[in-house]
């Protein structure tokens, strides 16, 4: 029993087809809990007022906007290393959603930043590394649909992940040294003492799970949905020589 | 690996078109630009030293798809990755073929340009130092996203799609060599970031290059 058993597709949709229902439940249990939790059940903050709620939207997709880069990294690797189909599916589903949640971010940052900073956007390093992040989405799944061979596209995106990592990190600290930042600290750093206070956090918590699983979640079924597409167009493939 | 560089040369004179419209368009740009923001010389001398660098990064990326697509269409590429040379010298050869034809004399117009934009007397040394450490970092990483999208029909839009991102790094510490150059503040540090993004891509993008253009030529 290994995981790569997983990168046989048959056995990848079969225990998948299990897990997904569960995983759907859950994503959606945890999120309308976290959601309503955060928006209705906690004090306001004495200085940001309600705008202080919009945490619990804008920090999960933060977090997932990034991990789910990183997901299709490590994805890319075992594609360009192991050769297992799923793997590069995997990666190719992870795209738009990690596009989506930098747009979730991005965009609830707006909105929070217009009441507090006074302005919509300002050129701040964080918000300027997500801008970017999201322009690498946009490259790394225009790169996907423009290429019709599906191996070599699998080959070409991994590498531009690869490379694309390296330059993410390189702007990333290129645009801390540019401009002096806005945003404010982590609030979620394993140092205690600069964290929120333990009544934002429990239903942050509870609000970051609901979207690692939503992520999880649609990462499954879109990777379904790619292998099944696949094996429908090597069906009609197959019909046509026959 | 020199007659391969020479040949790119003779092949980029003859075509024409391999200095003329980089520079053509670099001119044009930086002329365009006074129209966007106003004549105002000391606004205009205050964006010089950025709007030489966007210029210049413009310019280089309208020549980026004729890296790999001439001997793409007609099989030289076939032919030179069967040849004893590697993939990643080949690749090289193609990056400084480019940066000689398009990188070299962007840099050398970019001071004659900054008289048009009124650049602070200070900032003339700054923008050719900067641009001659950047624009080789430009050349390499174009190389790899014209590598990426050689086999494509339309790949020119994809091109620029791919490649901006990666020259963010490249921009910013360049564009502040230039305008802290020019404000007569302090360069080293940006300088030295700037150097070492221009050394580090040349020392690791080939591979990368070589690998995808590998991959495409399969």
């Amino acid at each position: 029993m290994s995981i790569w058993e997983y990168a046989n597709p048959v056995k990848f949709i079969r225990t998948t087809d299990k897990l997904l229902p569960w995983l759907s439940v859950a994503a959606v249990v945890s999120l309308v809990g976290g959601l309503v939790w955060g928006f209705f059940f906690t004090p306001e903050d004495f200085r940001q007022g309600s705008t202080v709620k919009i945490i619990y939207l804008h920090v999960p997709s933060a977090l997932m906007a990034i991990n789910a880069w990183l997901m299709m990294l490590v994805a890319s690797l075992i594609w360009i290393v192991r050769r297992h189909h799923v793997s590069a599916l995997a990666a190719r589903a992870a795209a738009p959603v990690g596009a989506v949640m930098t747009v979730i971010a991005l965009a609830t940052g707006a909105i929070w930043g217009q009441p507090m900073w006074g302005t919509w956007w300002a050129w701040d390093p964080r918000l300027t590394s997500f801008l970017i992040l999201f322009l690498f989405y946009l490259g790394y799944m225009a790169l996907w649909s423009a290429i019709e061979n599906d191996d070599t596209a699998a080959d070409l995106t991994s590498i531009l992940c690869l490379v694309g990592s390296v330059f993410a990190v390189l702007s990333r600290y290129a645009v801390n040294f540019w401009n002096q930042g806005l945003h404010q600290g982590a609030s979620l750093s394993m140092d205690k003492e600069e964290n929120v206070a333990d009544i934002f956090w429990y239903p942050l918590l509870v609000c970051i799970a609901g979207f690692v699983l939503l992520f999880i979640a649609l990462v499954f079924l879109r990777t379904q949905t790619e292998i099944r597409a696949r094996r429908a167009r090597a069906l009609i493939a197959r019909e046509r020589m026959a | 690996m020199i007659a391969l560089l020479l040949r790119d040369l003779r092949l980029a004179v003859r075509a024409g078109g391999g200095f003329g419209l980089g520079l053509a368009f670099f001119l044009i740009v930086v002329v365009l630009v006074p129209f966007g923001v106003g004549p105002e010389t000391a606004l205009l001398g205050r964006i010089a030293p950025g709007v030489l660098w966007i210029g210049a990064l413009l310019a280089c990326l309208l020549s980026l798809d004729r890296i790999f697509a001439l001997d793409w269409e007609d099989g030289s590429l076939d032919l030179l990755a069967t040849a004893p040379l590697p993939m990643e010298g080949i690749v090289t050869i193609k990056a400084l073929a480019h940066w000689i034809t398009t990188g070299l004399p962007l840099v050398l117009a970019a001071p004659a340009l900054g008289v048009l934009l009124n650049l602070p007397a200070g900032g003339y040394l700054w923008v050719l130092v900067s641009l001659a450490l950047g624009t080789p970092a430009l050349s390499v990483i174009g190389t790899f996203g014209a590598a990426l999208t050689v086999g494509l029909k339309r790949g020119g839009l994809l091109l620029s799609l791919l490649v901006l991102p990666l020259y963010v790094p490249t921009l910013i510490f360049g564009a502040e060599v230039a305008r802290r150059g020019a404000e007569g503040l302090a360069v080293e540090t940006p300088l030295l970031m700037l150097a070492g993004i221009s050394f580090g891509a040349l020392a690791l993008l080939p591979f990368a290059s070589a690998a995808v253009l590998r991959i495409n030529l399969r």
